[in-house]
């Protein structure tokens, strides 16, 4: 955080009055709202939440035992903000901007010590900085006036601060410079450096918001086939413990074709946040082949690190989402797990003593959570261009019930439901999305994407998918009561196909090396190999095959192996002559 | 140290006592009867002029002249190697009747978290020996798994299999026999003296008591010291793993008792309750807890944690196991319904899972075959679950051939992979011999979660022969 950089001498301190876990309540200060704040001898952290009268209370984002009533608290006058510039991609921060590999080295040890403060971008690193203006330009808030090389992908835009009048420029420098040197001046005397700053709860400006018409390509075939996520859209994924959030929401961050990631483990568990900072690095991004971590950023603050910082680090990640999308890019946010965010509100708001809502969280929980999911979206940029934001949001409804606040709020206001279910996950079909009860209202408008780019047909096919498997979920109740034997023919083989759009298409391996990813062109072929498989067998079963003979035919196994073929044009192409083959030589 | 007899308030375990200068939370607080007694208590929040404090041995006894003495620290736990083979109460004094403990160190009870940046990710496999585990649900190094489990089910005995045949099956085979051994920490809230008596009795009778350190607190102790029991165990725990390269296996039973012990400190001091009347933030509370299991990069030893929890009612959506089961790494889950079939152990592997056992098993480091047979099995065995109802309506005549055979596969896998006794300890290999024997009596064209090639290398083609096989080799 910058705030430990700031010299100026700051308004008189106060005296903690009272402490209660994160919770401290100071006398004498004085403060604006969420200003950020230093308490007690070892100067944790905190920020101002509630003023009455003489009386303050801040929430504190590091541990407080042992400390008591008297101590010092020293007022900053900012509130909580971050650090905007080159050198956040390939990070990992805590919930405050903390980057977690700084914290290692100040404190010496493998465990998080109190009062250790470090800003959220290396301050004296310097940057080749390459100008886009020149002198006699005038710019204004937004405009580009030079990029840095940030990661061997991610070219990084310096801009004019969004609070800043603009003008015409009356100097430019060229080359190294560290972020706090000024790199352009204004003739407004406004100077232009690589760093800014700007407070996480307040949303960054921008232009009008648009209807977003291109995909998010996640590479999971049930996500990009049947349910797709628009690039500035928003999803929910729910689903009680052991579903498998954590890893959707992981091979989301590993295959989806956003230029950025950020990636926020709130409250989540500390080995789940190691193994991304073990695997990331290693990982190919698929657009480039760069490694994974050029486009991510990590903010990390597990479920036994302070609940005030997991308050915060949603916000922390969105910002930074924000300032990305500012250049231009295509930014994805993923927080694993909204509803630890808002049990954070929950703890918080009942220390306080507030009028509890629904389930004991706060009354203003929906406002949060719309106000966060807001601000995703394709934009219009105040400088001209384009940028957008996706969100996919974790939620850990209690005991999987989807009936709970959290989620219900949560789905009032995303476009795109993920349902995780139990059981899928126990018979270890994966990813464990659920599709009777999941949807996408981008499929619309994304439609038209996928006509140009994959296939002329594709919206009838995905809806020739659905349909077999509404209708297996139709027949499932009747073979509940009669067995499969029992019905007719034709829909014997409509639930022999429907299998196959389970088990081939929608169930995806995220460990093995070539299924973990399918990309849209496979998605449809894969999904086509089917239907020619139904086609054929309908045809076959019409001129009178028995069903037995046309579920028992040698190739219909193989569609199984689709998914992880790595030559898949060809092998298709030759399971789907066999099954031609094959099935007409029945009749 | 400033003393005072300022008691204003005493209710169930809080006492409310004025003071004249400032007490830092979470301190520690000696309160001494007017009977001599010395009770140990703690800060719970401390304003100006007043502090309330948590009594750990329950307030019986306390009256207003009882003096305070506040210690001007958080509460601390003396470590030493020495506490090995040591049986201590649920405050972290011994009670075994041994010398005393003299510390090499002290460390504060409530411990900093693990920087993620610092962690290593787990990926050592743990042979428990337990096929239902090691095959289905594999433990590795560093992970925290807990048993989901229900009154009158025999998750002790299950804890206590793990506890004396936990290895790690590549050290075994080198000399250095010790390092491969788990010290086990156990840490008892608020079981009763018989369940007390039957882990002691197991820790006595095979000699593990030597690598153990113990800290029990019954159910007919202070229910506020479960508050600080399992914190002392994990204290315990960091001290031998992380600066004297031990291995550590924690247990810790009855994770139920400890958060009933959170409500009722939560109901005396009038907070809001969240779900079922457990404070809202038990689930911070319960993560500070499990999240001290792992492994940290640079350092030799390891916490693996397995907390014990019985779910009221069986109920795996109750406030207790859910919470748990958002932070811990998996859970194995105990069944009625196995328990009264005899199986032991009666582990349902369907809703169990280990979250970190893709990254511990395969090529090199269990078998390459691992991950595949267990996909299968699992597969398998939820078909032929399914199959189960619909043959009560149906009868198994009106079933195709190929649903015969799963369902005779659940069966089988019950009767022969799951079950296999308390006392049998089975290596990986032999786990996974026992799946291909299962396996082999599917058609090889519904085996379609497994590698071909892989099928070809073990798919039994002659079952009946496998079949003699696998009897004796149990």
């Amino acid at each position: 955080m910058s705030q430990a950089e700031q010299t100026e001498t700051v308004d008189e301190d106060g005296v903690i009055e009272s402490v209660s876990g994160p919770v401290v309540t100071a006398t004498d200060l004085d403060a604006r709202m969420n200003d950020v704040v230093y308490v007690g001898d070892e100067g944790l952290m905190g920020e101002v939440i509630e003023i009455e009268g003489n009386l303050t209370t801040i929430q504190v984002y590091e541990e407080t035992s042992g400390v008591g009533p008297g101590e010092p608290v020293e007022n900053t006058g900012e509130p909580l903000s971050v650090d905007l510039g080159p050198g956040m991609l390939d990070s990992i921060y805590d919930g405050v901007q903390r980057p977690l590999d700084v914290l290692e080295d100040k404190m010496g040890t493998a465990f998080l010590d109190r009062g250790v403060d470090a800003p959220g971008i290396d301050l004296e690193k310097e940057w080749e900085f390459e100008p886009e203006v020149a002198e006699g330009d005038v710019v204004e808030p937004g405009d580009i006036v030079g990029v840095v090389p940030e990661t061997v992908t991610i070219e990084h835009k310096v801009m004019v601060p969004p609070d800043y009048e603009g003008g015409e420029v009356t100097s430019v420098e060229s080359g190294e410079f560290s972020v706090e040197e000024t790199i352009v001046e204004l003739d407004n005397g406004e100077e232009i450096q690589m760093h800014q700053e700007w407070p996480v709860r307040e949303a960054r400006p921008a232009g009008d918001k648009e209807t977003p018409t291109e995909p998010l390509v996640t590479g999971q075939r049930v996500q990009d086939g049947l349910f797709p996520l628009a690039k500035g859209g928003t999803a929910a994924i729910p689903g009680p413990f052991g579903s498998g959030k954590t890893v959707t929401q992981q091979q989301l961050a590993k295959w989806s074709d956003a230029d950025i990631v950020v990636y926020i483990g709130c409250g989540e568990r500390g080995n789940e946040m190691t193994e991304v900072i073990e695997d990331f690095p290693e990982l190919p991004d698929p657009q480039t082949g760069n490694p994974l971590m050029a486009r991510t950023c990590l903010i990390a603050n597990t479920s036994n690190m302070p609940v005030a910082a997991r308050e915060s680090c949603i916000y922390t990640g969105i910002t930074i989402a924000e300032y990305y999308r500012d250049m231009g890019y295509d930014v994805a946010l993923m927080a694993d797990s909204t509803s630890r965010w808002a049990e954070a509100m929950r703890e918080i708001s009942s220390r306080l003593e507030e009028m509890p809502g629904e389930e004991g969280y706060p009354a203003y929980l929906a406002a949060s959570l719309s106000e966060f999911y807001e601000r995703a979206g394709k934009f219009q940029l105040i400088n001209g261009d384009e940028g957008s934001i996706s969100v996919v949001g974790a939620v850990s409804p209690p005991g999987g019930d989807f009936s709970e606040p959290v989620t219900q709020n949560t789905l009032r206001i995303v476009k795109t439901f993920w349902a995780l279910d139990a059981d899928l996950a126990e018979r270890r079909h994966f990813p464990s999305i659920d599709w009777n009860e999941s949807y996408s209202l981008y499929k619309d408008q994304l439609d038209p994407w996928w006509e140009d780019n994959i296939a002329g047909d594709w919206s009838d096919v995905r809806q020739w998918a659905v349909d077999v498997l509404d209708e297996e979920d139709e027949l499932q109740e009747i073979v509940q009561l009669v067995g499969k034997d029992a019905l007719p023919e034709d829909q014997q083989l409509t639930l022999e196909i429907a299998r196959y759009l389970r088990e081939a298409w929608l169930q995806q391996n995220a460990l093995h090396d070539v299924d973990t990813y399918c990309e849209p062109e496979k998605t449809y072929r894969m999904l086509t190999a089917i239907k020619t498989f139904n086609d054929e067998a309908f045809e076959a079963l019409e001129a009178g095959v028995p069903v037995d003979e046309i579920q028992n035919v040698d190739a219909a196994p193989r569609l199984n192996r689709m998914g992880t073929a790595e030559e898949w044009n060809e092998f298709i192409d030759e399971i789907e002559d066999d099954l031609k083959e094959q099935l007409r030589a029945l009749y | 140290m400033k003393e005072y007899q300022t008691i204003t308030e005493i209710s169930g375990p809080l006492v409310f006592a004025e003071v004249d200068e400032p007490v830092g939370y979470d301190e520690i607080v000696e309160i001494e009867t007017p009977q001599g007694e010395t009770l140990r208590g703690q800060v719970l929040e401390s304003s100006e002029g007043i502090v309330s404090i948590q009594v750990f041995e329950g307030t019986g006894g306390i009256d207003r002249n009882a003096s305070v003495r506040f210690l001007g620290e958080t509460m601390k736990m003396p470590v030493t190697e020495d506490l090995l083979g040591r049986v201590l109460d649920g405050s972290g004094n011994p009670i075994d009747g041994g010398p005393e403990i003299v510390p090499d160190d002290r460390h504060d009870i409530v411990g900093e978290a693990i920087n993620p940046y610092s962690r290593e990710y787990p990926e050592e496999f743990i042979q428990t020996g337990v096929s239902a585990i090691d095959g289905m649900n594999t433990l590795v190094r560093g992970q925290k798994l807990p048993i989901f489990s229900g009154s009158g089910l025999p998750h002790n005995e299950l804890a206590l299999q793990i506890a004396r045949q936990a290895t790690v099956p590549e050290e075994e085979d080198g000399e250095d026999d010790d390092g491969s051994e788990f010290a086990v920490i156990f840490g008892a809230m608020g079981i009763t003296a018989e369940e007390a008596n039957e882990f002691m009795d197991d820790f006595e009778r095979t000699g593990a008591l030597e690598r153990s350190v113990v800290f029990m607190n019954l159910a007919d102790d202070p229910a506020v010291e479960r508050q600080v029991t399992p914190r002392l165990v994990l204290t315990t725990a960091e001290y031998l793993a992380f600066e004297k390269d031990y291995h550590v296996l924690v247990i810790l039973t009855d994770m139920t008792n400890y958060c009933e012990a959170l409500r009722e400190i939560g109901a005396a001091r009038e907070e809001v309750p969240g779900r079922r009347g457990y404070p809202g933030y038990m689930y911070t509370d319960l993560a500070q807890l499990y999240e001290r299991a792992g492994r940290i990069e640079g350092r030799d030893g390891s916490v693996t944690q397995i907390p014990i929890l019985t779910m009221p009612g069986d109920d795996d959506t109750h406030p207790i196991p859910d919470l748990t089961g958002y932070i811990t790494e998996g859970q194995i889950m105990m069944d009625r319904n196995l328990n009264s079939q005899g199986i032991e152990p009666p582990v349902n592997v369907l809703p169990s899972l280990s979250r970190l056992m893709d990254d511990g098993i395969g090529e090199g480091l269990t078998r390459e075959d691992h991950g595949d047979v267990s996909d299968q099995m699992y597969a398998a065995y939820a078909e032929g679950e399914d199959l189960r109802d619909l043959v009560n309506i149906v009868g198994r005549e009106a079933l195709s051939e190929r649903d015969n055979k799963f369902l005779d596969f659940a069966d089988r896998f019950e009767k022969e992979f799951v079950q296999q006794g308390y006392d049998t300890n089975r290596s990986i290999d032999e786990t996974l011999e026992i799946g291909w024997d299962l396996l082999s009596m599917l058609p090889k064209d519904a085996l379609n979660r497994i590698d071909e090639d892989l099928i070809e290398e073990h798919y039994r083609e002659d079952e009946a022969g496998e079949e003699a096989e696998a009897v004796s080799a149990d």
